[in-house]
């Protein structure tokens, strides 16, 4: 009997690679020839180009080409959206066109203007110097709550008011009804604060051509390159799909900002046939602060109705939501269907409306960040339901096991149906782990020295494992959402196996080679993972949502059952005894019921050496492949609380103990799922207390350009997390998993708030407004004193 | 961002004034000024270096003179590409009150910068562009009264 392998944790595989260097990124690949390129970006967030003159340009040193909008051919279409929104006129969004360089006119700062391929960077950085482009400074739009003001800026012809689309989710009558008979109502109004995604490795690019069978080559920064490929081949460039070779190597994080179709790499792509060499790009820091996709930037509206005794009767939403210069690949979805159908959490609240308007400004493109539309659903609910608490004098943990979820499976207002959880086993493992019942004597002993201590909850949901492609279909996703996976055992019982979910950081090589492993009695040394080359992988839709072990895990254990179904027939034949009576455990195949039994390997090899084989009813060779479309969500969901001090001196926040206990489903390996854990906290904890994305409300210019003034989180600003959790099995997939890779990011957020407000309720202060810096804090404290003195 | 400052200058506000407007003597007070070319009237073409936290450029702008009442007032107009560094503009305006046989200077000036500048060092650049207003003026004054100016 083989130790088990799932649940374990198993170290790492891909970190001694990482660990020693020797990984490979897009930035490390060196082709025979290889140009570079360099992007001239627009400085303003809204011009007309009058003129561009790249005459000096073209023939400054070492300039090999020089290309404008006006040289792509018109063939060339822009970047496409992959969800389509139906408005509540039963309208289609507006989607302008997503020029690859400027058509006229430059919509945000970092637009991109022209490129410039030379011998080396420096070359292009300079000749990038020379071009002139006689700009028409127009007024620009920034904020979100500026977009549809009259006399606002209009970012493109086709989107009158600035408007990409209103949409809305729910009965709007029976939560007007509800709200007419409410005993209470809480409201608040948030801004959900733009952040931007910071993967430490910057995006790049390394195209090439080959003239002999006129193919493409692209080694490229993405979560999931064969929907680059696809879009790029299919939507933008008019070529070939087989023609193009898309590899996404070892990627330094992604968070979503990876997911997209960006200009750089399809205009790289197109450029190195025109110039028949190589070229690289590689993404300064200050190009990516400008340039990737931002997350978040919502403005919103929540009030919540209650019953006397705290029983949840509706939500009422209304949000809109920055989508910034241009749809990006999945903008549209995001505010929308990850946003909306989150909006029931972990409640019965029987009715709820949303209603969605998403506006364009003169912005980077506002895209899927990290959790991507279920942190600023969770924060709308956990915020409410803990203000309602305070203004029902309900305790928090109350309030929420009162309305929490019961029994499954739950259909929601809202569109989505749960198919299992336990929403008061995280929550009592919660209260017990961070020890809440001793926290009154915490709080009194910080007030002994002066601090504030405050103590918040937040119980999220997250719908993942994205996605059934008929129901993502219905609601407007251009695309399929499930997931492939190919096994291949090799003569000597070896397996490499090929996946279409991309790994930048997740871990998949140890996990998923865990799975293979302990489904067929392998060392898990013995199993490798390929992911991230369209050439040697089937298919692949990526990995985003924390989808890769719910759907990419599937697809594989699919081929694996495949794998063992031949096994045993080739057992059979080896065993001298009927298909049917042929188990398969611990590696082994056994006749049932005797001792007789034929290794793994030995069936591998009688696979590729069919001296002894049933040919006449098998064909040689192991090698499997399937492909899983889920037949539902997943619904990972969990309970954090965290427990800050404030200083009111200062402002400044210190958090002092924070609590998550989530709810995965199975757990594969523990480690990798803590670390995940760990840095969705992180940037949890980063967006509510330190990160945000500010361009100058008046001129566009984004202001927050550098490590001065947008701050991530470091180690010294997170507490020794506290972390554990509750396993209760998915009901739909072979593994039981739900997917882990958001959670602390959508989680986190209103925990931290909460308790900031606890710390500072006493003083009549009830919202705070992310991120909770010591200024806003402070600002607080002063504006609540003065109001007392007043009053 | 806008700042304002007054300087005493002790000469006549004709003298001033035609000091004020006279590009050789603006090329010599302009910090980090290296040419400063008339192409039309009142219309300048002007290069010159700036340093902004961790980001040099080099400028070339043009300068206009607008608003021109002499000997009493006109407004500067500033406009400036730093290449890749990103660019600048801003306007004075310069006020020119006589005072006996001395001049009160006042000025009121806005900049604004944008790319590279803007991103790196917006924090930075209401210190640099009050510290090029004071310096101007100063140097300026320095210039046409032969004295060290006061603030």
């Amino acid at each position: 009997m083989n130790a088990p392998v799932i649940g374990t944790r198993v170290e790492r595989k891909e970190d001694y690679r990482f660990l020693t260097g020797s990984g490979t990124y897009t930035d490390d690949v060196a082709l025979p020839g290889q140009t570079c390129a360099y992007f001239l970006r627009s400085q303003h967030a809204h011009a007309k180009i009058n003129r561009i003159d790249i005459s000096k340009a073209k023939t400054a040193p070492g300039v090999i080409e020089v290309f404008t909008g006006a040289d792509l051919p018109g063939s060339v279409g822009g970047l496409p959206c992959g969800w389509l929104i139906t408005d509540v006129n039963g309208q289609p969004m507006k989607e302008p066109k997503h020029p690859l360089l400027a058509q006229g006119k430059v919509r945000y700062v970092g637009d991109h203007v022209a490129v410039v391929i030379a011998e080396t960077l420096n070359q292009a950085k300079d000749a990038c110097e020379l071009i002139e482009v006689d700009y028409e400074v127009l007024p620009a739009v920034v904020n979100v709550a500026d977009a549809r003001k009259p006399g606002a800026a209009q970012v493109h012809d086709i989107a009158p008011d600035n408007t990409c689309y209103v949409w809305a989710l729910g009965d709007k009558t029976a939560v007007d009804k509800a709200f007419a008979q409410a005993a209470h109502v809480t409201k608040l109004d948030f801004i959900n604060n733009r952040l931007i995604p910071n993967a430490i490795e910057p995006r790049a690019a390394v195209a090439s051509y080959s003239r002999g069978d006129d193919s493409y080559t692209l080694y490229v920064t993405s979560q999931n390159p064969h929907v680059a490929r696809l879009l790029m081949t299919a939507f933008v460039l008019g070529l070939p799909e087989h023609k193009l070779r898309v590899i996404a190597p070892d990627v330094g994080g992604g968070f979503g900002s990876k997911i997209f179709l960006y200009a750089e790499e399809t205009v790289l792509t197109w450029a190195s046939k025109q110039v028949n060499r190589p070229i690289k790009w590689t993404a300064e820091r200050s190009e990516s602060f400008v340039s990737d996709a931002h997350g978040r930037d919502h403005l919103t509206s929540a009030e919540l109705a209650l019953d006397k005794n705290g029983g949840f009767l509706a939500l009422r939403v209304h949000t809109t939501a920055n989508m910034g210069a241009y749809l990006s690949t999945f903008a549209s979805c995001i505010p929308t269907i990850l946003y909306a159908t989150l909006l029931a959490g972990q409640y019965t609240t029987p009715a709820i409306y949303c209603e969605v308007t998403a506006v364009f400004t003169n912005t980077a493109p506002v895209d899927a960040y990290r959790g991507a539309g279920r942190p600023e659903a969770s924060y709308v609910i956990e915020r409410l339901v803990s203000t309602a608490a305070r203004e029902m004098k309900i305790p928090d943990a109350d309030i929420r096991r009162r309305n929490f979820i019961k029994e499954f499976p739950y259909q929601t207002p809202v569109a989505l149906c749960y198919d299992t959880g336990d929403y008061e086993a995280t929550l009592t493992e919660a209260l017990k782990l961070a020890d809440v019942a001793g926290f009154e004597a915490r709080r009194k002993e910080a007030a002994a020295r002066g601090k504030l201590r405050g103590l918040g909850y937040s119980a999220y949901i997250e719908a993942c494992g994205l996605a059934p492609s008929n129901v993502a279909g219905s609601l407007g996703a251009r695309a399929g959402l499930f997931e492939a996976g190919e096994v291949r055992v090799h003569p000597t019982g070896k397996v490499t196996v090929f996946t279409g979910s991309h790994s930048h950081g997740q871990g998949h090589e140890t996990t998923f080679a865990q799975v293979v492993a302990d489904r067929l009695g392998l060392g898990v040394d013995d199993v490798d993972i390929v992911h991230g080359d369209t050439g040697r992988i089937l298919f692949g839709m990526g990995t985003y949502g924390s989808r890769s072990i719910a759907v990419g895990g599937t697809a594989i254990v699919k081929a694996l059952d495949k794998i063992v179904a031949k096994g045993k027939r080739i057992a059979a034949h080896l065993l001298e005894a009927p298909d049917a009576d042929i188990e398969f455990k611990d590696g082994k195949f056994t006749v049932a019921g005797t001792d007789r039994q034929v290794p793994f390997a030995q069936v591998a090899l009688s696979a590729y050496v069919p001296h002894h084989y049933p040919l006449d009813k098998l064909e040689p060779g192991l090698n499997e492949s399937a492909v899983y479309d889920p037949t539902n969500f997943t619904f990972p969901a969990g309970s954090h609380i965290c427990e800050v001090e404030v200083d009111p001196d200062t402002g400044a926040t210190k958090i002092v103990n924070f609590t998550a206990v989530d709810d995965f489903g199975k757990t594969i390996n523990p480690m990798i799922v803590e670390g995940q854990v760990h840095g969705g906290l992180a940037q949890g904890i980063g967006q509510a207390l330190l990160e945000a994305c500010v361009y100058d409300r008046e001129t566009g210019q984004l202001l927050t350009g550098t490590y001065l003034d947008y701050a991530v989180p470091r180690a010294d600003d997170l507490p020794s997390f506290k972390v554990t959790t509750r396993e209760t099995p998915c009901t739909h997939n072979p593994l039981g998993v739900k997917g882990c890779g958001e959670a602390g990011a959508i989680g986190a957020p209103a925990a931290v708030i909460n308790a900031i407000v606890d710390a500072l309720a006493h003083l009549g202060i009830r919202d705070i407004e992310m991120p909770a810096t010591p200024q806003r804090v402070w600002q607080a404290l002063q504006s609540a004193k003065k109001e007392r003195i007043a009053t | 961002m806008e700042m304002s400052g007054e300087q005493t200058i002790l000469r006549p506000q004709a003298v001033t004034w035609s000091s004020i407007t006279d590009p050789r003597v603006l090329k010599a007070c302009i910090p980090g000024c290296e040419s400063m070319d008339k192409v039309g009237d009142n219309e300048y073409e002007l290069v010159m270096g700036a340093k902004v936290g961790p980001v040099s450029a080099k400028f070339k702008g043009k300068i206009t003179l607008a608003d021109v009442d002499a000997p009493h007032a006109y407004t500067l107009i500033f406009e400036g590409q730093g290449g890749v560094a990103g660019f600048a503009k801003g306007q004075a305006n310069v006020r020119l009150l006589p005072d006996g046989e001395t001049t009160r200077l006042q000025y009121t000036a806005k900049a604004m910068i944008g790319g590279k500048l803007a991103q790196v060092g917006s924090r930075l650049v209401d210190g640099v562009a009050r510290k090029m207003a004071e310096s101007f003026f100063s140097a300026f004054n320095e210039h046409v009264s032969g004295v060290k100016g006061e603030g």
